[in-house]
């Protein structure tokens, strides 16, 4: 495997990203509001007063409540990108060529899954960032004390990976039967479904995000990360992209 | 250089290309001939190393094509103008070959010298920071090509580099091929394009799912519709007609003032024919060969 020829793949992404502002705008929209506009929310709910807003003991609940949204950011914007990275490749037809040079298929699907990573990634670590330094300014006023760091947050930024590899890896699935972007990154955005179910059952009352199931669905996505990379191995092979691929 | 033996791919029940014998010899431009659907491109994949062969063998050098570890080898030593240019539209001229040139490990001192040789050869030096999504039909294939000769390929495979080009953008690319032929390198052209490859190959041949006819230009057309002369006359009568049969000749076309004759070997039997012709009377203004073109070597062989 040689990882210099993969990251060359990355890179040369991570250019074309630059150039697409809606990938700019999908990359940092949730981050944004989930960093920003969340702690504004409750800075805003704290100061309407009792019977309107909410009380300072309550905060907690709700940021730990907020900060699940970067997971469900995490299962949405891989889903952008890796659209833009692996349809976009077979609207503009430059497969064909890249499957002429010497890379090996794994090369090519590291390359993409990295490119597909590392820019959602990012920009949920700097919300993240935002979001915790923020909250902690809220918390600092209203309970004298910074709640973040903590080890929610900490379970939350270790399974977002996890939830962004699943996400590209089925882009990659999707990506061979789809033409199109914005069908393809509807279709991945699917991925996100499942942790927007777990959010509502967790406001209801079904479900918890404490840190023990978050290590357990940690475990969870792990095993489904490596299902769904050996089936998307299979799916991109030089052959069936070339023969099977729409 | 290209060696295939009952190359065959099929799909599913359908064959895309059967028991394809040929052998291509280093430095040859060897044209590709056939009607869409009849196996060209899924030749060029399979040389490739694209797709897999169903049966038979293939060589490129010294390596075997569906030998596992000769595929890397042989992309290295080959270069591929797809169909399709597939350029990465939103990167400068320069960023798509600098991209290309990574994967075959050339260092950026020699990527920078093999992209500056060329884009000026091509004529786009001038546009290098250009994004390729500005340029011209013409412009993104000369920068094609370019990518399929970033490691400086032994063999290059072309598949219809002209096709969807307007008259000039087309001949530029020709001429470009032509350049390319001094340097001996072995082309492989696929092509429709029957002109192009009477201007460019040094060897043709005409796929249509097996493997028709094979041979320069110049062999098809006399093998496929031997040779004729056409003498021009003051005027034809029957006595002129019948003296050129009465010394073993076939007239393939008769008008009032020319005759059109089969012949085996112009050179020698020409004086003959007009001896006899002048010998019946007939004033001949002058006499030249005909030869069907490839064109007409190409229908008659495909459409049977």
């Amino acid at each position: 495997m040689d990882l210099q020829s993969a990251w060359a793949v990355a890179a040369k992404d991570f250019k074309i990203f630059k150039r697409k502002s809606t990938v700019i705008y999908a990359c940092i929209a949730i981050p944004l509001v989930v960093g920003i506009a969340f702690p504004l929310i409750v800075q805003y709910a704290l100061h309407l007063g009792s019977g309107h807003g909410i009380t300072a003991l309550t905060v907690p609940r709700y940021m730990d409540a907020f900060s699940v949204w970067f997971l469900i950011g995490a299962a949405i914007i891989p889903a952008t990108i890796a659209s833009y990275s692996l349809v976009g490749e077979k609207i503009q037809k430059s497969l064909e060529p890249l499957l002429a040079t010497p890379m090996t298929d794994g090369e090519i699907l590291l390359g993409k899954t990295i490119s597909g990573l590392v820019v959602p990634l990012a920009a949920i670590y700097a919300g993240s960032v935002l979001y915790m330094s923020l909250m902690d300014l809220v918390t600092q006023s209203t309970l004298g004390y910074l709640y973040y760091p903590n080890w929610h947050m900490g379970a939350i930024l270790l399974v977002a990976p996890l939830i962004c590899l699943l996400s590209v890896e089925l882009n990659i699935i999707i990506s061979s039967r789809i033409d199109d972007v914005r069908t393809a990154q509807q279709m991945g955005m699917l991925a996100a479904f499942p942790f927007i179910g777990l959010y509502v059952a967790s406001e209801v009352g079904f479900f918890a995000f404490s840190d023990t199931n978050l290590l357990i669905l940690a475990g969870i996505i792990l095993v489904i990360d490596i299902v769904v990379f050996f089936v998307s191995r299979v799916t991109f092979q030089r052959e069936e992209i070339l023969t099977k691929w729409k | 250089m290209i060696d295939t033996e009952n190359l065959t791919k099929k799909f599913g029940n359908l064959t895309a290309v059967e028991s394809l014998t040929l052998h291509v010899n280093d430095g040859e431009v060897f044209g590709f001939l056939g009607p869409n659907g009849a196996g060209k491109t899924t030749t060029v994949r399979m040389l490739c190393c694209l797709i897999s062969k169903t049966s038979g063998t293939a060589r490129i050098g010294n390596y075997e094509i569906g030998n596992r570890s000769d595929q890397q080898k042989i992309r290295r030593m080959v270069g591929l103008l797809t169909e399709n240019v597939g350029l990465y539209e939103e990167l400068s001229a320069y960023d798509n070959l600098d991209f290309y040139g990574r994967f075959y490990k050339l260092d950026l001192q020699k990527r920078k010298e093999q992209i500056e040789y060329l884009l000026k050869m091509l004529g786009l030096w001038e546009k290098r920071n250009v994004t390729a999504g500005t340029f011209s039909k013409g412009m993104k294939q000369k920068l094609a090509i370019a990518r399929a000769l970033i490691h400086d390929p032994q063999v290059l495979f072309l598949d219809e580099p002209t096709a969807s080009l307007d008259p000039e953008a087309a001949k530029t690319v020709r001429e470009f091929i032509l350049e390319l032929k001094k340097e001996k390198r072995t082309i492989f052209l696929n092509t429709h394009l029957l002109d192009e490859a009477e201007k460019i190959c040094d060897r043709v041949a005409i796929l249509n799912t097996r493997l028709i006819a094979t041979g320069t230009p110049q062999e098809l057309r006399r093998s496929m519709s031997g040779r004729k002369i056409k003498v021009q006359l003051q005027r034809v009568d029957d006595i002129i007609v019948e003296a050129v049969k009465k010394i073993g000749f076939q007239i393939s076309e008769v008008t009032n003032n020319s005759l059109l004759i089969d012949v085996n070997d112009p050179e020698k039997e020409n004086p003959a024919i007009l001896k006899a012709i002048e010998a019946a009377g007939g004033h001949v203004q002058f006499v030249t060969e005909v030869g069907s073109t490839l064109e007409d070597v190409y229908l008659k062989i495909v459409k049977g």
